[in-house]
């Protein structure tokens, strides 16, 4: 490498390698994927959150997944934690869903709340 | 480039992967491709963990959930269950982390609460296989600072401020050594790596090139700018294939990013590094005898001084210095030498790396703040000595150590508080023993080993060891006298004064210490012919109690029909036709046959 500028490049674009194992203290989205969450497409829903955030740039966030959450027949789930803030559930979620998701309440952090569980359970 | 939702860490140090941790990989390429789970999952080889105890080692991120002792069919589970529906498979977790309800993080368990990770930081988080995960840890920062923003004398400034001594074993301060080199004439220097770790039972510089290779290439440039070296040497054994091959890798990685090449960072600084491969013998990590077998010679140590810092490879001044201490120096460029020195004691700053092995639950490579007390490092990180059998002591420094007794266990570990004691810090292996443990013997042990490792140059370490090895195995095996105690501790006085090299002149500690703390035991083989741990094969005494029922098992299988006895009749043993093989012990159902 000749300059510093070259190393700090190449860090800034290694940082997605081993960002997984890191301490973190950001944002958490996680996707229900037991075997009910499997059946009612919550995988598709995983890869468009992660492909998402990766297209969108959004840092500090980790997008992973969960056993059953406990209402099957709302699946799929997804949970958002920020911090500060309370969990915010999202059901029978879709990958356009999940973009719009990304899209207002994770990155401009308004809650999607015609999605929410209290839309569906009224 | 693939956002991946799941990082699945397998270790690939020696340890695990004599446990087949490597087929385990494909395994789990397999599993993953089968469930179509390959772009969500990604699997990282990386280095040793540490509980080597508990491997082969899992860990699947971002829960962390630590896996130990998988096997080969469990593959399939964590793929199916945690990896592809998300549920942590409790019962293949290391055994401490499942608390009630909950799972604890592994930094909680108590193999790692006391832990500092410094030298091995990296090591299992990271692939040692791509420089880029290396970067991303903020790798190489060290050497564009040192390169763009200081100069040499204040990369030795630092270092001197830091505190560091030396890893490998004499804990010479680390800036006096490259002050030395870099104020020593020459028109070509040198830097060295000391790879031969060769302490039985010590592996953490093994672990480091295994883990972290990048590192060590990052601070021997750094010692390059330093002390004005435009080549350096790692000399590392034949032995450590997977270290080997690492290195390899990662030195052919840093020449690709020019990290290791001519105008690094553009500062005019040219840096080159070269592997030595050396063929296994103990004497070669001694610095002398180790430059020698660089230079093509025989591994033969010569006398001091002049030291390296002046005459070293191709009498060229050159810099030395074992694989932990350079695994420090990134960390304390970066972070400043007031934090380094801010951990540790007085006199030795920063952590140690120790390899517990012995009679301990936890067996494996330990980091911990120098000042740690041995019965932390035991009984905390350690875990205790298992089948909850009495702690005797511990053996620290390898075969130029000594031992260490349970009155002393109290003491915080730093180098001069170990030289107190009549033991050293070497290069960091501790090795636990019970009271099943026999003194006289493992005494015996080391001094087997530095005989069979004397490279003869000098008649004090090549004839006196041997003396002294006769003198141990006639103690041991019942023709000792008391006068061979006294000839014991002269030989070893006389050994320690007059040998060429360090490995002459630590030979006789393990008799030293344990003829100091445990004299006793000597004295009860010499005299009473007997060993008080029952250790000492030839001193044992097998007699049947009055459990025995009678059953004529023991009379078919000893082999020297040393045993008579009717059926159901309590049964005998003729001591002097016993050759003390122990078979009968084992046969016996009723446990009536004892060793004394």
């Amino acid at each position: 490498m000749k300059t510093i500028a070259e190393l700090q490049k190449l860090r800034q674009d290694s940082l997605d390698q081993v960002h997984l194992r890191k301490e973190r203290s950001g944002i958490r989205v996680v996707v229900g994927m037991a075997t009910c969450g499997i059946a009612a497409g919550a995988r598709p829903v995983l890869m468009t959150l992660l492909k998402e955030s990766k297209r969108k740039n959004v840092e500090n966030i980790l997008v992973t997944q969960t056993g059953c959450l406990g209402s099957c027949e709302y699946e799929p789930i997804i949970e958002v934690f920020k911090p500060g803030e309370g969990k915010v559930t999202y059901v029978r979620a879709t990958p356009e869903k999940a973009v719009k998701i990304m899209e207002e309440h994770i990155i401009k952090g308004e809650v999607v709340t015609d999605y929410c569980i209290g839309a569906y359970t009224k | 480039m693939n956002v991946y939702r799941s990082h699945v860490l397998i270790c690939g140090g020696t340890g695990c992967a004599s446990a087949d941790s490597f087929k385990m990989m494909d395994k789990f390429h397999d599993e993953l491709k089968k469930h179509d789970l390959a772009e969500e999952v990604k699997l990282v080889k990386t280095g040793c963990f540490g509980l080597c105890e508990a491997g082969p080692i899992v860990i699947v991120y971002p829960e962390r959930s630590f896996y130990s002792q998988v096997k080969m069919e469990d593959v399939e589970r964590i793929t199916e269950e945690h990896l592809l529906k998300g549920r942590v498979i409790k019962d293949l977790l290391f055994k401490e982390t499942p608390d009630e309800d909950t799972i604890k993080a592994i930094e909680e368990v108590g193999f790692y609460k006391k832990q500092k990770r410094i030298a091995l930081q990296n090591c299992g988080v990271i692939n040692p296989e791509v420089i880029e995960e290396y970067i991303a840890v903020d790798g190489y920062q060290a050497l564009a600072k040192v390169l763009t923003e200081m100069q040499p004398e204040e990369v030795i400034d630092t270092l001197k401020q830091s505190g560091l001594r030396g890893r490998g074993g004499g804990g010479f301060p680390a800036g006096l050594k490259w002050e030395f080199t870099a104020k020593a004439e020459g028109d070509q220097k040198y830097v060295a790596c000391n790879a031969d770790e060769g302490d039985p039972g010590a592996f953490m510089d093994r672990s480091i090139l295994e883990g972290d290779p990048h590192v060590i290439i990052e601070a021997m440039a750094i010692a390059g700018y330093a002390v004005g070296a435009t080549k350096g040497y790692v000399y590392i054994r034949a032995e450590y294939p997977i270290a080997v091959d690492r290195l390899r890798i990662a030195i052919k990685q840093a020449k690709m990013h020019n990290l290791l090449g001519t105008d690094i960072f553009g500062s005019g600084f040219d840096f080159d590094l070269e592997i030595r491969l050396g063929a296994g013998a103990f004497v070669c990590g001694e610095e002398t005898a180790l430059i020698n077998s660089i230079e093509g010679k025989r591994g033969m140590p010569r006398p001091r001084p002049p030291f390296p810092a002046h005459k070293g490879i191709w009498n060229k001044p050159t810099l030395l210095n074992n694989v932990e201490s350079y695994a420090n120096v990134p960390q304390i460029i970066l972070n400043g030498p007031e934090w380094f020195a801010g951990i540790g004691t007085e006199k030795s700053k920063g952590t140690k790396v120790f390899a517990l092995g012995g009679k301990i639950n936890n067996t494996g490579l330990v980091e911990v703040p120098m000042g740690t007390s041995l019965r932390e490092v035991i009984y905390d990180v350690g875990g205790g000595i298992p089948k909850g059998k009495a702690f005797k002591a511990v053996q620290t420094g390898g075969p130029s150590g000594g031992c260490i007794p349970m009155e002393h266990i109290d003491t915080p570990i730093d180098y001069d508080n170990l030289i107190k004691l009549g033991s050293m810090m070497g290069s960091g292996g501790m090795i636990v023993m019970d009271e099943d443990n026999c003194m006289v013997d493992i005494a015996r042990f080391f001094l087997d080993f530095t005989v069979e490792e004397s490279c003869g140059k000098c008649p004090p370490c090549r004839i006196g060891t041997k003396r002294m090895l006769e003198i141990l195995n006639n103690i041991t095996e019942g023709r000792g006298t008391l006068e061979d105690l006294d000839r014991l501790e002269a030989l070893a006085g006389n050994i320690k004064e007059s040998s060429l090299c360090g490995l002459g002149q630590t030979a006789p500690n393990p008799v030293i210490s344990t003829l100091h703390y445990f004299r006793h035991e000597y004295e009860a083989h010499v005299t009473e012919k007997r060993c008080p741990a029952g250790a000492c094969q030839a001193l044992a005494n097998y007699s049947i109690t009055e459990a025995c029922k009678g059953c004529t098992l023991c009379v078919k299988v000893c082999p020297v029909d040393a045993i008579q006895g009717e059926r159901k009749a309590l049964h005998t043993i003729d001591t002097d036709a016993c050759i003390k093989c122990g078979a009968c012990v084992d046969k016996c159902p009723f446990k009536a046959i004892v060793k004394k």
